[in-house]
């Protein structure tokens, strides 16, 4: 009897609960209802978390691509409007004077912006771009080689003349007897010959989205100096930050660094151009992190209400048994005993009707699932779903609403005298 | 078994006290059977809740079987009730979602004995007050004497020391009254002591000793040869 897990006192639960099944019914569907709404909501927000975290899948998000504009300001005897370039060797500075870097990538393209170059393989031609890159690009973006390898640190200090290219080159560069004998061939780019000793497959939303992702062609950066004449020229440095660092914090000594090693006044904020992924990224966390608590939010609202109806109903159901309490009394149930049992009815409606909540939550996002795989969708909206965490967080609020649910209850209950079973009406 | 001295309890009716027990002297010996009689308003159901520890006297003194009753907690209380009294109430008072043999057991199971012995020994006291075959029943599939006596079997299931009855037969016809007084005085012949609450002049023929109160003091305490309500039946 004095275990909450005891047989009898679980029958005893069972069976004054059921005795008014109705009631109980009617009850539990408030308590279910705002559990229902609480879970559904997170799991919605869960959903377009999802969406933005693909749309930014494949790409290290704590990044920033920083590149040389023109210069604004006189300085030091220097003209304004003069052209610079970052040099290969800034790379290596800002690694050792940065802290909390991850990787630093000097980045060289052929052609301006989006430019396409022609490339041949024998009779064939087409438009696409080249990038110069070193091995550790493959850490920042996701790209999965598909046949052969990468640019790796031999073809770095060999400058070997080698490409990596996209799948979708193959169709258009190679006639159909040759397209499973891709690696080893040589294609032409501005008239130099390259072997091509890989394929690769852009993983990254924006590359599924982007056919011309794919069209790429990754050559090593030092035989693309060499080849293309860029001495040490660097276009563009790709930089992501240690997990631990957040780039966005670092970024203003990376172009400090960058502006008085190419003798720039400190305050021309126009000579270095940069995107930074991290505060885009950080922006949309940070409206997750408010879509999720408007939902804990509204969804423990509605909830209260529920755990204020089961108050109600077990107030009502108090009264109306005022003449059992009081017969148990009388019979010996101590006010311990009494209090016990109205809690523990009031803690097994909440959690029983809460979990019904939590499981038909489960079930609808589940049924959106359904659908939204079925659209192939890359909406907004990406496997909106109820994880485990959120089960137990919706437990635990369960177990406390439950508990305070039945606490007035339970000490209008141990008021009562046993002298009112006496009492005949 | 029961000692009481001077007896008062009054209650506070707004700006009104109302003297309801005026010093009640009274003592019950083991095995007896007692009817405490007296018209509305002269004190006697005070009187079986201050028995009954469902309530407690302003002065005096009250001791059940040797243990004072005196400023209880209501945890206390509630045990003692467990341990020392059965009541037997004119409405029954079961517990209408529960089975005739739960009902037993219901002091049984605030007492902390196992299910099994707890349906053995309340098997017992069905069978005793001719139920047995009813044990699976809810009340409300009972007359009104088989639920009287459901609760007397609850009452003894506990095996107390004192049976307390607050007009027993108040809810039942005459027939089944005399069938109740017939099985109270059986359980009375086995040496239990019993104490009943009647108006009933006829039902309190059938105890021991009669106890007649008036204005909150007792008029008359008569021992008689009790009526065998068996004849009647």
């Amino acid at each position: 009897m004095n275990s909450i897990f005891s047989k009898d006192l679980w029958k005893e639960i069972l069976e004054s609960i059921t005795s008014n099944g109705f009631r109980t019914i009617i009850t539990a569907f408030g308590v279910f209802w705002g559990i229902f709404i609480l879970v559904l909501l997170l799991s919605a927000s869960k959903g377009f978390q999802n969406g933005i975290n693909k749309k930014f899948e494949g790409i290290s998000t704590n990044s920033i691509f920083v590149w040389a504009q023109g210069i604004s300001k006189e300085y030091k005897g220097l003209p304004k409007n003069r052209n610079y370039t970052f040099k290969l060797e800034d790379a290596e500075a800002i690694k050792k004077n940065i802290k909390g870097l991850d990787i630093v990538s000097p980045r060289n393209r052929l052609g301006g912006w989006g430019a396409s170059n022609i490339i041949s393989h024998k009779l064939n031609t087409g438009s696409f771009s080249v990038e110069a890159d070193f091995p550790e690009i493959l850490k920042q973006k996701s790209l999965k080689i598909q046949q052969g390898r990468f640019v790796n640190q031999r073809d770095i200090e060999d400058k070997r003349k080698v490409a990596v290219i996209g799948w979708a080159i193959i169709n258009e560069l190679f006639d159909k007897e040759e397209r499973d004998q891709v690696i080893g061939s040589y294609i032409k780019i501005q008239g130099v010959s390259f072997k091509v000793v890989g394929v690769y497959k852009d993983l990254s939303m924006r590359g599924k989205n982007n056919i011309e992702d794919q069209k790429n062609i990754h050559v090593p950066f030092t035989t693309f100096s060499q080849v293309f004449n860029k001495a040490n020229e660097v276009r563009y440095f790709f930089i992501t930050a240690k997990k631990e660092q957040s780039v966005t914090e670092i970024k203003d000594d990376i172009f400090a660094l960058l502006r008085s090693r190419h003798k720039i006044h400190p305050e021309d904020d126009r000579a270095i151009g940069h995107a930074d992924l991290n505060k885009f990224f950080t922006k949309f966390s940070l409206l997750f992190l408010t879509l999720k608590i408007v939902s804990y939010f509204v969804g423990i609202l509605i909830l209260a209400s529920g755990v204020i109806g089961v108050s109600n109903i077990m107030l009502i159901v108090i009264k109306e048994r005022t003449k059992e309490i009081g017969v148990r009394r009388a019979l010996g149930a101590t006010p311990g005993n009494i209090r016990k049992q109205i809690l523990l009815e009031s803690l097994f409606l909440t959690i029983m009707s809460g979990m019904a909540g939590v499981a038909f939550a489960a079930f609808i996002s589940f049924v959106v699932n359904y659908y939204l795989d079925n659209m192939g969708s890359d909406g907004l909206m990406i496997n909106p779903s109820v994880d485990l965490v959120t089960i137990g967080v919706a437990l635990i609020i369960l177990i406390i609403c439950g508990l305070l649910a039945g606490l007035i209850p339970a000490q209008t209950a141990i008021k009562i005298k046993p002298i009112e079973a006496l009492r005949t009406e | 078994m029961i000692q009481i001295k001077d007896l008062h309890k009054s209650y506070q009716m707004g700006k009104n006290s109302l003297h309801v027990l005026k010093g009640i002297n009274f003592e019950v010996e083991e095995g007896e059977l007692v009817s405490i009689m007296g018209s509305s308003g002269s004190g006697k159901s005070t009187l079986l809740n201050i028995l009954g520890i469902l309530d407690e006297a302003d002065l005096g003194t009250y001791t059940l079987d040797n243990t004072l009753i005196k400023n209880l907690s209501e945890k206390v209380a509630a045990q003692y009730r467990n341990k020392f009294l059965g009541f037997i109430f004119q409405s029954f008072n079961l517990i209408n979602y529960k089975s005739a043999l739960d009902n037993v057991s219901l002091p049984l199971y605030y007492q902390g004995v196992n299910r099994k012995e707890r349906f053995e020994r309340s098997m017992y006291y069905l069978e005793k007050v001719g139920l047995a075959d009813w044990s699976g029943h809810l009340p409300s599939e009972l007359s009104g004497g088989q639920k009287q006596r459901v609760a007397i079997a609850r009452a003894l299931a506990s095996d107390p020391k004192v049976l307390l009855a607050d007009e027993p037969t108040g809810a039942l016809d005459t027939k089944t009254s005399y069938e109740v007084m017939e099985l109270i005085q059986k359980i009375n012949d086995e040496g239990k002591t019993i104490l009943i609450v009647t108006h009933e002049p006829d039902i309190a023929e059938m105890t021991k000793r009669i106890v007649n109160l008036k204005d909150g003091l007792i008029i008359d305490d008569t021992r008689i040869e009790p009526k065998r309500a068996s004849l009647y039946v």
